[in-house]
């Protein structure tokens, strides 16, 4: 996989697809949403998982991490970077 | 409630609770305490302060502190700061914990466990409270508590917080320590820990992963009962219907439960009210007590039962997790006027009175989206605006059948309640596109905790904190408030042979002829003027004002009938439209003004929403009058 030349992130991925945290968004990182988002479990090699999207866009969306379930907006989602599981 | 300082004279020693938000921190604080607790105000900010007692027969006693649910003790939201700032012991007011307990939930180790590290970082002896043992028990998730304890260097103590007995494990652990040697060798250990301990946080999620790892709790298996109501209820067309009938539900049993405890309340402030009287030979103080006292008081705890049944609903939904479910299904309509989910719950609890809705929107961290929540939230028609609707469309609304066989009189009480809904998300909007912050995303990161029962001993405990929280505002504020309303409705007394209804001499009969000029350009004639003055105790009181200002004896059972006809006769459709408009939108109530202000330390936000919402009204009840009027209604 080629994730550093075509990163993918995680408002793309499909519904229950498996996945894995890469990282938050580095030019994010200034902010605290992206702090935010580590705090509550988005952190390298973490398993995530769209469980289901809102209709018309996906925003919000509820997302898998761990085991636990939060639900981000598209904005959030956008910032984490992510590698699909086969 | 208040927002003064806190002294404590008390020199037990302070445990305090920290966990993530959904561990179930509560409800081991609810079972350690009992319903010895004190809510009050963190000194200057407005986050609840939970404080309660472990009282043990050799005559120790120990203080505990439940701490705001945080994910991290990085100080961002005002709950993270205050939880910062206690467990460093630079609060105001605040004593330094001696040891804190560190509730984790043991089916989410992974995530849980860096909180307990960050605080063992501070140098703070800690204790593990392993919470929802029997679920992670249920779900294959072994945990061996002496090797965990030993691979973080603190004591782990097993809870079930949902169980009576779930907590006597660390209950005794607690006054055994205390009895031993005042906490020292936790004291000793954490210091021992400290030294060692690395600085950066970075390393905690290495660390965390080495000891699952170590302690064979590496798989990650979510809860498959909550995965599978969550299909259903978190499903895009599903789970709108489910929230659809949810709401319906929880309405109409707030409406047809409330119905007797009401009368009865009304009853028994009308009896005593006669009893009083005939006891009192004195007019003026009979006045005063019955009229005054007894009538306004009356009047404001008569909404006790339906913001009760409301809250009911809404600890039920909380403590079962569905809660955050509805506010996820409803961000994007949320979102569209400028706001988030997490506005939804204080809205809701609006729909009984404001003051609670207001207080409510403490759960929302982002400082914009609470102002302009509390701005809205008494759009949301509360429970005293009823008595008023009812009398008026009684009055002047044929009971006519219409489409589907609903009534004419209920599709108008429904517009009123989607009016306000309507002007809230009017008003909402205005600010997302007039205010460069409106225009920003802002997160919404909310967590779906798995559903859990809620248990009797967490609902009972949390409905009676509410209770206790209205009836002090009424003894307070709405006291003080009704007193001087019954005053200038009161004075100066009219001399013997005074032509009119006593009140027309007043001060409210002098400002109600005064406001009449303003008011006669939307419909209003005098009398009502006058009326709309003592209403600003509690809005259903204008009912018993117009009563007296045309002069009907009110303790009639009948006085309501009887004005109605009046007013039919009185007044033209234009005016009793106008009127009914105008309790849409107006800012009638003075306790929700008192609210706001001390909820947003200042009077500029008060300031705003009163002069928004006058606003508001005159222009949507001059509307409602000239259109009504041009076609000849």
């Amino acid at each position: 996989m080629s994730e550093s030349s075509n990163p993918q992130f995680l408002d793309r991925l499909g519904a229950k697809k498996p996945a894995r945290v890469v990282r938050v968004n580095a030019l994010a990182h200034a902010l605290p949403v992206a702090r935010q988002l580590e705090e509550i479990g988005f952190i390298p090699g973490e398993r995530v998982q769209v469980l289901s999207k809102a209709l018309f866009g996906g925003d919000p969306m509820v997302v898998r991490v761990g085991v636990s379930t939060f639900a981000l907006r598209r904005a959030e989602a956008q910032l984490i970077e992510i590698a699909p599981e086969h | 409630m208040q927002t003064s300082p806190i002294h404590f004279v008390d020199s037990s020693p302070l445990v305090a609770l920290i966990g993530n938000p959904n561990c179930g921190k509560t409800a081991i604080f609810n079972l350690l305490t009992g319903s010895h607790q004190k809510v009050a105000n963190y000194s200057g900010v407005t986050v609840e302060r939970k404080e309660g007692k472990i009282t043990q027969d050799a005559g120790t006693s120990l203080r505990i502190l439940d701490l705001p649910g945080v994910y991290s003790l990085y100080p961002r939201s005002l709950d993270e700061r205050v939880t910062h700032d206690v467990l460093k012991g630079i609060a105001a007011g605040e004593k330094k914990p001696d040891v804190a307990v560190c509730v984790v939930d043991a089916t989410n180790l992974r995530r849980t466990l860096r909180l307990a590290l960050a605080v063992q970082r501070l140098g703070v002896p800690c204790v593990l409270a392993l919470n929802m043992c029997d679920l992670a028990q249920k779900r294959g998730i072994h945990i061996d508590p002496q090797a965990l304890s030993a691979a973080l260097e603190m004591p782990v103590i097993s809870t079930i917080g949902i169980e009576p007995q779930g907590v006597q494990a660390l209950k005794a652990f607690l006054v055994d320590e205390l009895n031993k040697d005042h906490f020292q060798s936790l004291v000793e250990q954490s210091q021992e820990v400290h030294k060692k301990l690395h600085i950066s946080a970075q390393k905690d999620t290495d660390k965390i992963q080495a000891i699952l790892s170590q302690l064979g709790l590496d798989e990650l298996t979510p809860d498959p009962i909550s995965d599978r109501i969550d299909q259903w209820v978190l499903h895009p067309i599903w789970g709108s219907l489910i929230l659809g009938c949810v709401l319906f539900v929880v309405f109409q049993s707030v409406f047809v439960l409330a119905n007797a405890p009401m009368q009865l309340i009304k009853d028994l402030s009308t009896a005593s009210g006669e009893f009083l009287g005939a006891f009192v030979p004195i007019e003026l103080l009979r006045s005063l007590l019955v009229d005054g006292l007894i009538a306004g008081v009356g009047g404001v705890l008569v909404f006790l039962p339906q913001i009760l049944i409301l809250f009911f609903f809404i600890l039920i939904l909380e403590e079962s997790g569905y809660l955050p479910r509805a506010a996820y299904l409803l961000d994007r309509m949320m979102g569209s006027v400028g706001l988030s989910g997490r506005s939804f719950i204080p809205l809701l609890s609006s729909f009984a009175c404001a003051i609670p809705g207001i207080m409510a929107t403490r759960t929302i961290s982002n400082t914009r989206d609470r102002w302009v929540t509390i701005l809205i939230s008494p759009l949301m028609t509360c429970s005293a605006r009823l008595p008023v609707y009812t009398l008026l469309i009684s009055s002047f609304i044929a009971e006519r059948s219409m489409v589907l066989g609903m009534s004419l009189r209920g599709l108008v009480l429904f517009g009123l309640y989607a009016l306000g809904i309507l002007g809230a998300m009017l008003v909402a909007w205005l600010l997302k596109i007039l205010t460069q912050e409106g225009q920003l995303v802002r997160p919404l990161m909310m967590e779906l905790p798995n559903y859990h029962w809620p248990t009797v001993h967490n609902v009972g405990i949390g409905l009676w904190q509410r209770a206790k929280i209205f009836l002090n505002r009424v003894g307070g504020v709405i006291l003080i408030l009704t007193l001087a309303l019954w005053f200038l409705a009161t004075f100066p007394i009219p001399p013997e042979g005074f032509e009119g209804v006593p009140i027309e001499h007043s001060f409210a009969g002098y400002i109600g002829h005064a406001l009449s000029h303003v008011f006669e350009p939307i419909g209003f004639n005098w009398q009502i003027s006058v009326a709309l003055i003592p209403g600003m105790a509690a809005r259903e009181v204008v009912v018993g004002a117009l009563g007296t200002v045309y002069a009907i004896a009110s303790n009639t059972s009948n006085a309501s009938t009887e004005l109605g006809s009046l007013l039919a006769n009185t007044w033209s459709l234009p005016t009793a439209l106008s009127l009914l408009v105008w309790f849409v939108f107006a800012p009638q109530c003075l306790s929700t003004i008192a609210t706001v202000k001390r909820e947003t330390g200042g009077w500029k936000l008060p300031s705003i929403m009163l002069a928004y919402l006058f606003g508001l009204a005159y222009l949507a009840s001059w509307l409602t009058y000239h259109v009504s009027l041009s076609l000849g209604w």
